[in-house]
């Protein structure tokens, strides 16, 4: 592997190796990360076109963990007002003798647009394009569904919210049904589904109570204040009157169910801060597991698997 | 000049020929088709034995990108990789910069083709001034400095009651409204047509219904003031549907589609490339296997190339963030040829979509081989094998999704009023 920019076609094998990776770098307290040398020397650059702060700041630490040097660099729209295109940037940067580059860019499929121009040396990893994908998000969140749920082939999961604008939902989806899952379910009003997305293999809900039916993964996804403006919806107020995720919206759920969240969440509007506080939720550990899948899809790309 | 081409298989559909015979030129004009003229002595012969002789072509959606667009393409490099294509007389949109709203803009052009020489010009004017949608251009005007028709081309109008009084002025001007169907709201942002494609790359869809309900608006518009519409680069099924049906009811309509609407869909999109960014978008499978089978139908009266030549940075880009258009006057014969071997359509009725019936559209003397008319011809070689690579492209323009497909026949000498303007490598 060179490149990391989306989860799709990515084989069971493969995403099982991550994971398996991932694992090997945690420690025995089943939470924080060990410091090892696999990428010492190396420079990784963590090239963000948008805003982000908690991704950004766990591909920091990951690179830090694994010894390598990481140079933040945020790049706002000013960069394009001076007129330098995204491949110049790219070529500027490349010339500072990177070995790696982590990108995060508002267009959908411009990781893999760089990925193709890029010297054949230098990898990419895409920390998330457009609407298109956020493949390392979506590892984490197999991460942690396999570590509380053990296998996949059994699992229902409901994914529920802005499928429309999701790259996390799309890179979500492809993972779940490479590793087997045995049903997947969206949850939407229909002008945050984007078309034929049960082309992806996914059932499609309008209502949260007939879609969390004992579901054993519920996923919620982050609702943009934005979207009240293009008509997509009229008020959050009217939006988690019939999409938000309560406590007795998630007792329908499997007893056991457990509750996700890519974060950062957004309390009364699409989950109640019961919910996203009390014991079925497991938002926190996914951010926690990010760092040490972020560690290994960096070390598989150095040609370091551990 | 006297200049004689003999044993070529003529396909000549506004005179119904179709057959293997000779034709002589005298000087610029057609002197005679099967049958020599009297006193004839050639100063010149060519032997076409197993060539095809068709009427030079007639596109009628080409971008010159003269004035303003310079830095993508010219109009001598433009009409130079025209007539490479067997194509004779183009008809430029007026989406340049300035737009061509003006009889300036028009003489501009038809002095630089002429300059270069190469083939015949044609300009489509802008409906509204600077193609904004809010104004009427000087339509009168652009009559007399001999525009062909007028256009707002893919640029939104204010509202319907403008599109109605430009409709009915265009009309009274007895000038043919081209018009690209489109409902720039229900398009928003898109890039790809809505569908799985669209869905799966995360990028925005242009609905189905962009089209449809343009194409509605603007045939109940007609139905009420019986004003004659071109509809152009129609790119689904449903919507060619509806005008099939309107015109089976009287409406006075004709429709285009082009050539890579007949052969791409979205599932074609390969990763993010973005040489298959148009607009309209490719659409799905069963909207191309729609268009093809209405080819043969009295709505589709052209077969054109949708030429938009750009700038490599133009499309060095993520995808949505790129220039829509495909550089496609060299594959457009190509194309339209492939659909007759595969016997999507009869050879005949795909050459009258590429010479007599667009030149009737634009109301011009061309896209036959009648006696007395400028003799613009284009000799086909059938058996040529080649490859199209952006080194033997003559368009400026190397965006195109074909790149590196290898195509069976091709175009060995091209004539604009009786001048070989055009002699293939190849030969």
């Amino acid at each position: 592997m060179q490149h990391f920019l989306t989860t799709e076609s990515l084989s069971k094998d493969q995403l099982t190796n991550i994971l398996d990776t991932a694992e090997s770098f945690i420690n025995i307290d089943g939470r924080t990360v060990k410091k090892v040398p696999l990428l010492r020397g190396k420079t990784i650059v963590n090239l963000f076109f948008e805003a982000s702060t908690r991704t950004r700041s766990t591909f920091e630490l990951a690179a830090k963990r694994l010894s390598a040097d990481i140079l933040n660099m945020n790049i706002n729209a000013s960069a394009t007002v001076k007129g330098e295109s995204l491949l110049d940037t790219l070529r500027n940067l490349e010339a500072m003798d990177v070995d790696m580059f982590i990108v995060r860019h508002q267009d959908s499929g411009a990781a893999e647009f760089l990925s193709r121009h890029i010297s054949p040396q230098i990898s990419i990893i895409n920390a998330g394009d457009g609407r298109h994908a956020h493949p390392t998000q979506a590892m984490l969140d197999m991460y942690t569904i396999r570590k509380e749920k053990g296998a996949f082939e059994n699992l229902k999961i409901a994914i529920v919210g802005d499928l429309l604008h999701s790259r996390v939902a799309r890179s979500q989806i492809h993972a779940l049904r490479s590793l087997g899952a045995k049903e997947i379910r969206v949850v939407a009003p229909r002008t945050l589904l984007p078309a034929r997305i049960d082309g992806l293999g996914v059932k499609v809900f309008h209502q949260i109570e007939t879609g969390l039916k004992d579901v054993d993964v519920v996923i919620m996804l982050r609702l943009q204040k934005e979207r009240m403006l293009g008509a997509l919806l009229p008020s959050e107020h009217e939006y988690f009157y019939l999409f938000g995720l309560t406590q007795e919206r998630l007792a329908l759920a499997a007893d056991d169910a457990i509750v996700m969240h890519p974060g950062p969440i957004n309390r009364g509007v699409e989950i109640s801060s019961e919910v996203a506080d009390g014991n079925q939720s497991v938002i926190l550990d996914q951010v926690s597991y990010g760092i040490a899948v972020r560690m290994a899809i960096m070390s598989m790309l150095a040609g370091n698997p551990s | 000049m006297k200049l004689e081409i003999n044993n070529a298989h003529i396909v000549d559909p506004a005179n119904q020929l179709n057959k293997v015979t000779n034709l002589y030129v005298n000087n610029q004009t057609i002197a005679a088709v099967d049958k020599s003229p009297e006193d004839w002595h050639a100063d010149e012969v060519i032997d076409a034995k197993g060539c095809y002789l068709f009427p030079g072509l007639v596109d009628i959606a080409t971008r010159l990108r003269e004035p303003g667009h310079e830095h993508k393409a010219t109009i001598a490099s433009e009409t130079y990789a025209a007539i490479s294509g067997g194509i004779t007389s183009v008809a430029c949109l007026p989406d340049t910069d300035p737009t061509i709203d003006t009889p300036a803009e028009v003489e501009l052009i038809q002095q630089r083709a002429q300059s270069a020489g190469h083939c015949n010009v044609y300009v489509i004017g802008a409906l509204t001034t600077n193609l904004e949608g809010n104004m009427l251009s000087e339509m009168a005007a652009l009559k007399q400095a001999g525009v062909v028709g007028v256009s707002n081309v893919l640029h939104p109008m204010a509202n319907n009651l403008v599109q109605r009084r430009a409709m009915e002025y265009a009309s009274s001007q007895n000038l043919t409204l081209f018009y690209h169907p489109m409902d720039h709201d229900l398009a928003a942002n898109g890039c790809v047509h809505e569908g799985m494609f669209a869905t799966r790359a995360g990028l925005a869809g242009i609905p189905t219904a962009a089209e449809t309900a343009a194409v509605g608006s603007c045939l109940a518009m007609i139905e009420q003031t019986g004003i004659r519409v071109h509809f152009c680069r129609l790119s689904t099924q449903r919507a060619l549907q509806m005008l099939e049906r309107a015109k089976f009811d009287g409406a006075p309509i004709s429709a285009d589609v082009c050539a890579h609407q007949l052969f791409l869909s979205d599932h074609d999109i390969i990763g993010f490339d973005s040489n298959y960014h148009v607009i309209p978008p490719l659409r799905s499978h069963t909207d191309i296997a729609g268009l093809r089978h209405r080819l043969s139908s009295d709505i589709i009266v052209s077969v054109c190339s949708d030429h938009q030549p750009h700038e490599r940075d133009a499309k060095l880009a993520p995808f949505a963030s790129t220039e829509a258009g495909i550089s496609a006057l060299e594959t457009l014969l190509p194309l339209a040829m492939q659909l007759v071997k595969d016997e999507v359509i009869s050879l005949v009725n795909m050459i009258s979509l590429m010479t007599h019936m667009p030149a009737d559209l634009l109301n011009i003397k061309a896209g036959t081989l009648t006696p007395g008319h400028n003799a613009d011809l284009c000799l086909y070689n059938p058996n040529i094998e080649w490859r199209l690579t952006p080194e033997n492209m003559h368009s400026r323009g190397k965006n195109t999704p074909f790149l590196n497909r290898t195509f069976k026949g091709k175009v060995t000498h091209t004539f604009v009023s009786g001048k070989l303007v055009y002699q293939s490598q190849y030969d």
